[in-house]
This record gives C-alpha cells, structure tokens and sequence, in this order.
C-alpha cells in the first residue's frame, strides 16, 4: 500500500459544463478522460507504481500455480481423466459413436440459482472441455452465460475440495454412510424434531421427491431454503397480487414497449438467456423490418439492461416505487401518489412513458427487479393487467420451484431454532450460508450450537469451516441429477466423467438417510424417481430418450389464470411510506462471481464486468455527483457505516449511478476460498442485514486518508472524438428517413483508389467474413468467456492485468455518451478484424502472421519469435503477447481441460483471434470427405454460438444467401477505422437506438 | 594566408603563440610540439606503460560492474520473459528498441567522422578517428544486442537471417525488421574491418615498442606482420579508402533503415517521409554528442590535450550545433504535418505528445536537445571542455529520450481509444539500459587501455604536412 497522500480531486464541475458545452456526438471513456484535468494527470502517473516489478506484489498467479501443482502432487492425484462408472464406453469395443480426436456432445444441464439450464457438454477423449448452450432447450436456446462457460474451470479447480471432513479430520464415505444411520435412528425415536434441512432454492424433482418422503417419515423434521440472490420480492409481489404464488413468463419478442423497474431482466433473471433471445430479436432491424422495441429502465444503479435502455432514467432503488405509483395513478389506479412531491422532468418522462404504453397497449411489458420491495412488483402485476398485457406479452404459471417460500423468514426461523437448541441435526445442502446469510442473524453463531452440522459443498469454504461434517460435492457435470428451467421444462443432468475429488450429491445423502439399505447412487436414485414417475414398458426408451435431449420436451408449465385481487393491492399501496432524500445502498449480485460461489473461478474474475469494467475485485460505485459533493475520486478507499455496522472499500465512481445510491457488489471478500479468490475484494455482506437484503436508507460514507488501486480494462483513456471512425450509431427515426445515414458518415476509400492490380487476388473459394450488430449486443461477456474457453486462453492475474496484460481476444469497448449523470451505454466486442490488408502481416520479419486464400489472418505460433511488431502496426490492437508463461502447463487437474484442437501457447509468442480456425478445419474436413462445400451454418465460431443476443454472425461471403454476406449488404453495415484501407472482414452493424421524441435525454432532476 | 584544399586559413595571431583561423580559434590541429617520436611515444605509451592507473582501475570497476548487472538482467530476462520489463499491449516497445536506436545512432558519429570526414578531407579528423570508431564498433555491439533481447524467444533469433532451412523457409523480406538485420550486421563489419585495417599500423608501433616478450607476441599477432614497408602502406591507403567509400552510404543507410522500423508502420507517431532523414541527422547529433563526452575527460586525464586540440574539440560542437538544427527542423516538420494533415490520429498524436501524460518528458527532450544546445553559438562554451563536456551530456540524454518518446508516445495512444495505456519502465528496464552503458563503457576502457586510442600513423602525417607547410 503506497503512503496515503492528499488524493487529486477530480473537478466534477467541470467536467459537467464541458459535456454540457460539447457539441455533436462525444463519446467518452471514463471520468478520467473527460477530466483532463493538469491533477489528474499528475494522478495517473502516481496511479501506477513506478518502477514496479513483477515479483513485488505478494503471491502472483505463477506462484499460485506453482503452489496448486504442488498441493496436487501431494494429495496423490495423478490422473483426472476418470471415466464415469456408468455408460463407460471402452476403446477396444470402439463403439459407434466413439472415435478417437472426435468430439462427442452430451445434453446436459446447469444448476444454478435452483434453475436448471439445458447446455450441451463437448466431450473429448473422455474429459469434457466446453459448454454451450443446448440450441433444443428452451431456457438457452443455444445462447450461454458467462456462469455456463466458466463452470468447465470450476470442473477442473484444483482448488476444489478434495476430501471428506469430519471434525477437521479427514474422515470417509463409509463413515459418513455410518453417521448417516446414526442420525437416521436417532430421529426416527423423535419424529425428526431435531432434523432440519437447509438448501437453496430447488427445482429438482428428484430431490423434491427425496424431501418429501424425508419430511412424511419425519414428520416433525423441516425445510428451510435460502438464497443470497432470493427471488423474495417477486415471489411476495404475487402473493400480494393474486393471494397465491405465480410466476411470471413474459414474451419479450412480442412486446414493443418495455419498461423496467430495476429489472435486470438480460443478466441476472433465473430466464436471462431466452430473455435475452427474445428482447434482442424484437429490437434487431433487418431486412423490411423497420420496427424495433424500445427500452425504458429505470435503476438506481447501471446493469447491463440499463446500458441497453433507449431511455434510462437514474433514480434511488428507493424512490422507484413512487414512480410506479405515478405510473399506476395515471391509468386510473388509485395508487395514492398525490403525497409525492412533484418534479416537472419526472413527470414529463412519466407521461411520455404512460403516452407509449397507452399507445401499446397489449403490446408492452412492466417488469420488475428482485430489489424491488412486493409493492412494485404488485403494481406491475396490475399494470400488465390494465394494459391487456397478461396473456399477450406475458402469462403466469405455476412457480417452477419447490415448495417456494419466503427465504429470508424461512432462514431466520432456523437461526432461532438453532439459537435455542431446537436443532440437532443440520443439512446443509449447498449456499454457503455463514458467508452469505443476512449478517443481523448471526449465522456464524448459531452454527456451532447445532450438535450434528452436515454441509455438502464442492468447496472447502467458511460454512465448511465451521460445520461437523463436510462433503465434498460433485460437480453438475459428474453428477446425475434433474431441475426444472424458470418456465418448468424438466431438465435432465448426466455426468461427462467420473467425480474428480470423490464428490457426492445431495440425491446420495438423502437417499441413505430415507432408506438405509441398500445404498444408491446419484443415478440409482434419479432413475429410479422418473421410473416411479413414468412406469410402463416404454420407460427404458423413454429415459433414454430425454438423457439424449437433455430434457423432456412439453413439460413447460401450463398458463395459469390467477385472480388479480386488485382491492388488496391498492389497500397495500395506501399503507405505504416514502422513503427520505438521505444516502441509500443497495446490494447487487455481482456481474461475475454471483452471491460469491464462483470467487475461485479465474476467468470470471479476470473478465471485465459489463459497464464498469473492473476485474479482481468489487468496489463502492457512488455517483458523480455523490462523488463531487463527497471530495471522492475513483480509488479512495471510504468507509461504510449502517445500522453501526462499518465496512472499508475503494471507491469507484460510476457515470450513469442515481445520485444518493450507493451499490456495493456481492460475494467477494471470502475468507475461506482457493488461492484464486484469496484477498479479492471486500466482502459486503458484512452490511446486508435482513432489513436491507437489497436496499436500505441511512447509510454514512465516510473518506479515509488511503488509496487502494482498482484494476479496469479500460479505464485510462482521453477524449474519442467521432472524427475517430470507431462507434457508429442513430436513431430508428434518422434510419427511416435515410437508410444510408451510416455510409454518409464514414469516409471509406473505395476498392478503385490503389495503383496496385485489384484483380491480384480473387478469393474464389470460401471467403470467411463476421458481422457483430452493436444495436443488439447487451455486453453481457458470454463471447469473451466462449472464446476462452474454447481457445485455452490463459489468466494472468489483476497485476498483469494492471500492466494491461490481459490476453482475451475478443474485449468489449464499452463508450459512454452524453451527460455524466445520466450517460447513454455502447458496447463493441472487438475481436480480431482479419483484414485484407493486415498491417500486421508486412511487418513481421518470420512470417509468423500470413494471409490464407480464405482470407485468414494467420498467426502461426511455433514461427512467432515474439518482436511485436505487428501488434504495434495493428490499428485494432487485438493481438495478445505472453509475456510471462501465461500458460499453466503444470497443474494436473487443467491438463485434460484445454481443447485439444488448439495449441496452448507459450511465452514470448503473439496471439489473436483466429475465427476459431479449428472448428473451420473440422468442418472442411467433413465436408471433403462427403465430397461436397461446407454449409451455411456448419461452422459456428465460439462467441457467435455463446452469444445470447445472436450478434455475431460468422460465415462465407461467397455463399449465395448466406447470413454473413446478406447483413455485409445491411445499410447500416461499416467497418472500423474503415478509412485505413485495412478492408476487415469483421464489420459492424452500427447501433440503433429507438429513443421517444417526448423524452430529452437530460440529467435527472436532481442534479 | 596560403590554403590547400581541406585547411584552413592560419593568421598569426600577435597576442597568442600560435596561429589562429579566420574567427580566432585555435588553428592548430597537433599541438606545435608534437615531433614524431613523441607522438609515438604519447600515444604508444598508453597501453605499453598504462599510466595514470588509478583513474583506470576505478572507471572500469564501475563499468564492469554495471556489465554485471546487465549479465544479471539479461539471465533473468531469459528466464522469465520480456515480462519483466513495463511494455505491454499496446506499448509492446519500451525501453530495449529505444536503446537499440540510441545506441546505433551514437555509433554514427565514428563512421561519419573517420568515412565522410576522410573523404571531405578534413584533417582535424585525423587525431580522434581512432577513438570514435571504436566507439562505434562497441556502440553497435550495445545496439545489436537489443533486437535480440527483446525478442520473445530470443534463441530463435537466426529466423531472422537467410539460411538454408530444412523448411525452405525464408525471413519476410518486407519487414523492415529483416532490413534491420542486414543494415546492423553490415555495418558492424565494414565498421570492424575499417578500424582494425586503420590500427593495424599502430598495433605493429607498439609490438616494436613493446618490452616485454609476451607484449611482444600478443601485439605482433594481432598486427599481422605489419613491417611498415612502402607496400604494405600502399596496400593500406588503397583499401582504407575503399573501405572509407564503402561506409560512407552506411552513415546514411544505417539509420535510415532504422527508421523504416517505425516509418513504415501506420501509426500516428510512426509513419512519416521524414523519418529517415530525421534520423541520420540525430544519430549524427548524438553520435558527436557521446565523442565529446568520451574524449574530453580521457585527454584530461592522458594528457592529450596536444593531440586533440581545442581546435578539434571546436569544429566538432559546429558539428553538433549543425546537426542539432537539423533535429530540430524534424520537429517542426513532425508537429507542422500533423496539423496540415488534417489527420484525427496524427493531430492528437501531436497534442498528446506534447500535453498528454508523457508531455513531461517531451518538453524535457525539447529542453535538452533543442534548447541547451543553443550554448554552441557561444565561442567560449566550444572552447571550454569542461562547458562543452555538460552540452555534450544533455544532447545524449535528449536524444535518449527523443528515441523514448517516438517509440513509448506513439503507440500508448493510437487508434482506438479503449486500448490507451501507459508504458512505465521497471527496474529491469533501468538495468539494463545501464547495464548497456557499462558494457560500453567496459569495451571502451578495455580499449583506451590496450590499444593505441590516437592513429599514431596518421598523427606523424599530419606532422609531416605541417613541416612541409600544407597544414
């Protein structure tokens, strides 16, 4: 830590008249490029610690490594390529399916949140290596988030736990079987009065089942569920609404107007991907289509559905429910708003956005956030109601969970109990409950009052720590295992391999404990569930039939018409009070480790989060404003202080934040984690009381005499004036009255303009071209981690990437626009441009880097001698250099986890993105052996497949009708830095926006 | 106020002992008492008789002990990765091609004077030819060692080289980068074979001064049977002049291929025309600069002061004041394009240059490379060694810096502003760059102290010609 000294101020004042004064279309970076102040720069030199070397900052990731390559040694493991016990298919048979180098695809799905995701598993010599999206399930639909791409790394942590613990002393399966037993004969004199179960939310019928039948044969016994990121609010919201629970399932694609009240319905909903399918679908422009939907949100802080909003309105998580209370008034709802103080720019916003939702009726969408208090969400359920929305862009089902109760009362009762000695017996099945659980009830305490604590986990962390038995949990994909997806599909789990560490599943545990004899395992007991369920001749076929698919089609919960108890709601409404103008905060589930569960998982913790584009580590994001009035600038570190409790972290000031909110991300800070996740952030549950679970008013910020350096991506950057040729984007209304408005812009040199032959090349065979649309990326980072996983791209740790080191070969610029308080978001993956005339390629004295007759841009590794000169002629700077050994080839556990197909590079050679070349060599492989072109479609590249919004879009231009080369005719179509003569095959589809001509984008009210 | 061509004019000068030029410097080019004997004596005594040890003994033990710091830097570099140092995407250049450019740049001043000077017949070359060609040839070596340092994988460096592979693969022609390997390896040969065919004389004076047997063997060899006859002497002049009309293109291509490094990128910063001309102006700039610097300190304490005249010491910071202007007009024509360009890039290129978060550095390279330089229009500072010595040192570390600034400037803002970023050396960086500077150091000890540093020959020419009156 350097010695605190009078941090620079960052002249906020300032830098609002500037952006006021700025004229045209400015986008900006950061505060800091928009400061320019003589101090900041002075800052940004001291930001950097001069001189220092690699080997100054505590434990780099390559003595992480050395140190997990060692630890495995120990512990005896020597190969991980263990195949399942089951459906183990031998070479010396050769089955039909099985061919050596050749991929095999497993359905399979992903637990998370208690929803299940349907994802194809990609097998390779009996390891798997990747997940996608499976393209059948309706919860994916192919698309992927950052949490699927990333689990194949949890698969592989060597840092997972390895052992079964009991007491602290390593203890067996057959012990465990015996304690088991014990506490089985021990309830069964007691009826189970002492037994308590604790899990996160469930979906899984097996497990469902397995509780049910516990509970029935011990009757006194209870469950309890708890969730860090619980669903509470909504489920409250409809209890309110209708009197009973429903879910909601909204059709994005067939709404035209949406507006959400701090939903982050693109990222962090338990539908995010099929949400996200569907919104960016009813928003892309193409071919006659001149429609798109538009976006209104409403948050306190920016989330990746607030950067995509066509109009965003910044307002404390607080005061949003007065809004929607104005909302509601003014279609006739007595809403009792008239309390509220009147702000004219508010209310003009309010009535622009009622005019559309007038003007949509039937076709509109009110949604709102999980942070959203019941009331909010009731009001929506009125709204969509009032609006004839219900049974048109949305319909209810029955909640896809597990006896769906209150989390939070369901926890807190089981803190009393087990305060009072009530509990004897305690399972905890998942969710790290002495990190995460409201800090107010003390779990940590109460834990070591229960005589017997059993946590099943696949980490060793701080709820192991304090529990009598630990069990090392299998992983989701060397487990069998089922769940239910948000809108109910039943989605079946089959492991890739067999469990690394010897994990078990919560199925085996609560099968001996139900039934002592004899012992099943994860598969017996699924099995034997859906046997139970589906008798008959046919079960054989029909199990074999949905371990294929990975689910089982037309199990999506029927609609439901629920009764809307509109009296109870408005009665609710009247009982409600308004919250002060003081400081408020709110929690958020953070955009890359979750509530904490993925802490250890270096990917995400190195992947830039959307919008603020930090890495390793959570920050206070406070607003301009707060940040001006406050004397704070980014990387002061404050402290918190609310309801007494005190909370030190670095500040990060975040454009676009609602002025009096305060955000603080959840799940870092973990004391007891792998050496990834060790000392990264500060862990901000410490302040999440059960009173403020999402947000609560009161809180003091208080400045400390230190710094602590926060680690962006992109952060360091001036002033991009639109002379630049980089971000292209308009309105719906500019592209309607002139299509080519984009083309206008740009000043591109036509193909003519050389005194070279033109004709010296002809790319007569296949012509690979890419297509990312801007209006539809959300920045949601599925690419990048596809990419990642795909390409064995290495981590290199937040101090590398300080040192702007990072290796990702596709980044996501994100550019702000318009006033500090209320920005306008764009973001631009930026992989590798391939372009036809690679600056690249002429510079390189070894020819490591060549152009193939498909236009290519080669990179070839074992020629690369490392002068990086061609990354400095590269106007796109999307090459990556290993400077270190990035690679880790010596950890046992990573070795069967990279794709095979791809070279995982060593030190001192160049890197970029290859439009995923393997998967173009395989498919020209199988299309020559069937004597035939490779097909439209055959190839998909690892971010286009990833991606969620169907971006990015990869294929031959010389295919007639083939997406790729339709959307390079796309009016909006241009090229970056087009003006360089550089002719990228990757280009861009210039962002439209579908602003209302009601609404001024103009600094909220208060500012 | 007779002249032949290649002297100059000597007036009497009433109120001084000797003669002086038309602008009252000194006119002589060898000290009035110099005879042949005692310029053999002078200089031959150096590495015969090592005087003034002590000065020696210190100034290569901290030179050597730098070089071992660089032998440090360089293992660890090897073993760890070009990592170690602060470059990273985008500035993938630091510290090691800014050295390498540098160090050429110095070596330029030895060619420029013992080729074109030679050929311009410009005597007052003759006493310091010596010395700055093996400045040269060890600021080349310094120079060639970067390349390859910095590569990523440095062992696979002979990619590079045209060889017969059992691939069939060549180096890539187009890249100037191969240019680079040929232009460097050229020029360190012409500029070895220049200066060991110039010593060669020199060597075989001290073998017949030598006393003892071992001195004796050691300095016969390497003089190759040098006996000093009329042949051997012809033979000499014939192919030192060829070889001086073989460096003189390399004085001007060396660096100008060096500046295709960053000309024929597209860069902001980079790709100018002007480049190659800018270059050799600087490289000739630093070069006479580092001369200075060396030679001023080493005739103090040698005692050379009859040999390397104030005269010599005089017409070279002319040289350096000339070629400072040249610098000096490529930064205006630099900032001048940017601005007519109309370019985006180019203009905030410029604008960050000079008021972006390395502005600093670039008004302290104005400062020293354009503005302290300035003191060579005083009489009394060309004239005062020690003055001269501190103009001297500020022109070398500007044009360190200039070198720093168009690599590091360049490429931390370039294009797309989402890739902006700062270069900030590390301390192996800072090793290394002196690490390199005690290599050259060492060499040039190890040289003052082995071999002749003045051309003994060329000195008794000069004393010839003034006894025949031509000088």
């Amino acid at each position: 830590m350097k010695t605190p000294d009078p941090a620079p101020r960052l002249d906020l004042a300032a830098i609002r008249a500037r952006l006021n004064g700025a004229r045209g279309q400015q986008y900006w970076r950061s505060l800091d490029e928009i400061s320019e102040t003589p101090e900041f720069k002075e800052m940004l030199q001291r930001e950097f610690p001069n001189g220092a070397s690699e080997w100054d900052d505590g434990v780099s990731r390559r003595s992480f490594l050395k140190m997990a390559a060692a630890s495995l040694a120990l512990a005896g493991l020597t190969a991980c390529t263990k195949q399942p016990v089951r459906e183990i298919l031998p070479y010396v048979k050769q089955p039909e399916e099985l061919v050596p180098g050749e991929p095999l695809f497993y359905a399979t799905s992903m637990p998370l949140g208690g929803y299940a995701t349907g994802v194809l598993a990609k097998s390779r010599e009996g390891h798997p290596i990747k997940v996608d999206g499976n393209p059948e399930h309706p919860a994916s639909r192919g698309a992927s988030s950052i949490w699927m791409q990333a689990s194949i790394l949890d698969l592989y942590d060597p840092d997972r736990s390895q052992a079964f613990t009991h007491d602290g002393e390593i203890s067996t399966w057959s012990d465990f079987i015996a304690e088991l037993n014990e506490i089985a004969r021990e309830q069964q004199t007691q009826h189970g009065a002492g037994l308590r179960f604790l899990t996160e939310t469930i979906t899984s019928p097996t497990l469902a089942a397995q509780l049910d039948a516990l509970l029935k044969k011990f009757p006194q016994a209870k469950l309890h569920q708890f969730d860090a990121i619980s669903r509470d609010n909504v489920r409250e919201g409809a209890r309110v609404a209708f009197g009973e629970l429903v879910e909601t399932q909204h059709r994005f694609d067939k709404a035209a107007v949406i507006l959400s009240l701090e939903s982050d319905f693109l990222y962090t909903h338990p539908q995010r991907l099929r949400y996200t399918r569907d919104f960016t679908d009813g928003r892309r422009v193409s071919g006659g289509k001149q429609e798109m939907n538009r976006l209104y949100v409403i948050e306190s802080t920016p989330s990746v559905t607030g950067a995509m909003a066509d109009h965003r309105l910044p307002l404390g998580s607080g005061e949003i429910e007065k809004v929607a209370r104005r909302i509601a008034s003014r279609f006739g709802i007595a809403a009792n708003s008239a309390s509220d103080t009147q702000d004219p720019q508010l209310e003009s916003w309010v009535s622009a956005v009622v005019g559309d939702l007038e003007k949509n009726r039937g076709k509109s969408i009110i949604i709102a956030g999980e942070s959203q208090p019941p009331m909010v969400h009731a009001l929506c359920h009125l709204l969509n109601d009032k609006l004839g929305n219900v049974g048109n862009t949305l319909f209810y089902t029955e909640p896809a969970e597990f006896r769906p109760t209150n989390q939070l009362e369901s926890l807190r009762e089981l803190v009393q109990e087990m305060n009072s000695g009530a509990v004897q017996t305690l399972f905890i099945l998942g969710g790290n409950p002495v990190f995460s659980a409201p800090v107010d009830f003390d779990f940590p305490a109460a834990l070591p009052k229960v005589k017997r604590s059993i946590y099943l986990a696949t980490d060793f962390d701080e709820t192991a720590a304090l529990c009598t038995w630990h069990i090392p949990q299998a992983h989701y994909l060397e487990s069998w295992g089922d769940g239910k997806s948000f809108d109910g599909t039943v989605t079946l789990q089959q492991p890739l391999i067999e469990p690394l560490y010897g994990g078990k599943t919560a199925f085996e545990i609560l099968g001996i404990l139900f039934r002592q004899q004899p012992i099943r395992d994860d598969y017996e007991n699924v099995r034997e569930y859906w046997q139970s369920q589906k008798p008959g001749p046919d079960f054989k076929t029909q199990w074999r039939r949905a371990v294929h698919d990975g689910f089982i089609a037309g199990t999506a919960l029927p609609e439901k018409k629920p009764g809307l108890k509109t009296e109870a709601i408005t009665a609710a409404l009247n009982s409600n009070k308004s919250g002060g103008a003081e400081l408020e905060l709110v929690f958020r589930p953070d955009p890359s480790v979750w509530d904490g569960r993925f802490a250890n998982n270096g990917w995400l913790q190195e992947c830039a989060r959307p919008v603020t584009k930090l890495t390793w580590d959570n920050a206070v994001l406070v607003s301009p404003a707060l940040a001006q009035r406050n004397q704070l600038t980014t990387d002061d570190v404050v402290e918190l202080e609310f309801n007494g409790r005190k909370l030190r972290g670095p500040v990060w000031v975040q454009p676009g934040q609602a002025e009096n909110t305060v955000a603080l991300q959840l799940g870092y800070g973990r004391s007891r984690v792998g050496r990834v996740g060790r000392g990264v952030g500060f862990n901000s549950y410490l302040l999440r009381d059960s009173q403020s679970l999402w947000r609560s008013a009161g809180l003091k910020i208080t400045r400390l005499n230190d710094r602590q350096h926060l680690v962006a991506t992109q952060t360091h950057h001036n002033l991009h004036s639109p002379e630049r040729q980089i971000y292209r984007e308009g309105s719906l209304e500019e592209f309607r009255s002139d299509t080519q408005f984009v083309k206008k812009s740009l000043d591109q040199p036509a193909n003519e303009d050389t005194l070279y032959n033109t004709d010296e090349y002809k790319y007569e065979g296949y012509k690979w071209g890419m297509s990312i649309d801007l209006t539809t990326c959300i920045g949601c980072n599925a690419c990048l981690l596809a990419c990642n996983a795909e390409n064995n791209i290495p981590v290199v740790g937040k101090e590398q990437v300080n040192k702007n080191r990072e290796m990702y070969w596709i980044r996501i610029d994100t550019y702000y626009k318009g006033p500090l308080d209320n920005p306008e978001f764009s973001h631009m993956p930026v992989p590798c441009m391939q372009c036809e005339h690679a600056p690249c390629e002429l510079v390189c004295p070894v020819e490591a880097t060549v152009h193939d007759h498909e236009g290519l841009n080669l990179q070839i590794y074992n020629r690369c001698v490392g002068t990086r000169f061609c990354s400095n002629n590269c106007p796109y700077k999307v090459r990556r250099f290993n400077f270190l050994w990035y690679a880790d080839y010596k950890t046992p556990s990573f070795k069967p986890m990279y794709n095979p197909d791809v070279t995982v590079r060593w030190r001192g050679v160049m890197e970029k993105c290859t439009y995923c070349i393997q998967r173009i060599s395989r498919a020209r492989i199988t299309a020559e052996k069937e004597n035939r072109l490779i097909r439209e479609g055959e190839i998909q590249t690892a971010c286009q497949q990833a991606c969620p919004a169907s971006a990015i879009v990869f294929g031959d231009l010389n295919t007639p009708g083939s997406k790729v080369a339709a959307l390079k005719t796309n009016p909006l179509d241009y090229a970056m830095l087009g003006e360089l003569n550089t002719r990228p095959r990757t280009t861009y589809l210039a962002k439209l926006r579908n602003p209302n001509s009601e609404i001024e984008n103009k600094p909220t009210a208060s500012s | 106020m007779e002249t032949i061509q290649g002297s100059e004019p000597r007036l009497p000068a009433p109120d001084k002992p000797y003669p002086v030029t038309v602008l009252g410097y000194p006119a002589e080019m060898i000290g009035p008492t110099a005879t042949y004997a005692k310029v053999s004596e002078q200089v031959a005594g150096i590495p015969l008789k090592h005087p003034n040890p002590k000065f020696w003994f210190i100034g290569f033990t901290i030179a050597f002990s730098l070089f071992l710091m660089l032998c440090g830097a360089v293992s660890y570099l090897i073993y760890r990765g070009v990592g170690i140092w602060g470059i990273n995407i985008p500035v993938a250049w630091g510290f090691a091609i800014t050295n390498f450019v540098w160090w050429i740049g110095i070596g330029h001043a030895g060619t420029f004077i013992s080729a074109i000077l030679l050929l311009l017949h410009q005597k007052w070359r003759t006493t310091i030819n010596r010395f700055t060609e093996a400045m040269t040839l060890f600021a080349v070596m310094c120079a060639g060692l970067f390349p390859l340092l910095h590569l990523g994988r440095p062992w696979v460096f002979f990619w590079l080289l045209p060889y017969p592979d059992t691939m069939s693969l060549w180096p890539q022609f187009r890249s100037p980068l191969v240019w680079d390997v040929f232009a460097v390896s050229t020029y360190f040969l012409v500029s070895l074979m220049f200066w060991y065919l110039g010593v060669m004389p020199d060597l075989a004076t001290v073998r017949d001064k030598a006393k003892t047997k071992w001195k004796k063997i050691i300095y016969g060899m390497c003089c190759m049977g040098w006996r000093g006859s009329a042949v051997h002497w012809q033979r000499h002049q014939t192919a030192y002049l060829l070889l001086g009309g073989l460096a003189t293109p390399l004085v001007l291509s060396v660096h100008s291929v060096v500046s295709f490094d960053f000309s024929v990128a597209q860069l902001p910063g980079w790709h100018s025309t002007l480049f190659p001309p800018y270059f050799v102006a600087g490289a000739i700039y630093s070069g006479f600069a580092m001369v200075l610097n060396l030679l001023i300190p080493i005739r103090r304490i040698y005692g050379l002061q009859n040999l390397i005249t104030t005269r010599t010491l005089n017409n070279m910071a002319c040289v350096t004041l000339a070629t400072c202007w040249m610098v000096v007009y490529g930064y205006i024509m630099e900032a001048f394009t940017a601005w007519y360009s109309g370019d985006p890039f180019e203009k905030h290129m410029m604008w960050d240059r000079a008021f972006g978060a390395y502005g600093w550095v670039f008004w302290i390279l104005m400062l020293l490379n354009c503005v302290i330089p300035q003191l060579l229009w005083s009489r009394r500072v060309r004239t005062h060694d020690i003055a001269l010595f501190f103009v001297a040192l500020s022109a070398n570390i500007g044009m360190w810096i200039e070198r720093f600034v168009i690599v590091v400037q360049s490429l931390h803002n370039d294009f797309v502003p989402s890739s902006w970023a700062m270069y900030i050396p590390t301390k192996w960086d800072w090793i290394t760059l002196f690490g390199s500077i005690g290599l050259f150091l060492m060499l040039q000890f190890l040289f003052i102290r082995y071999v002749p540093m003045i051309s003994i020959s060329e000195s008794r020419e000069l004393i010839a010609q003034r006894k025949e009156g031509q000088l």
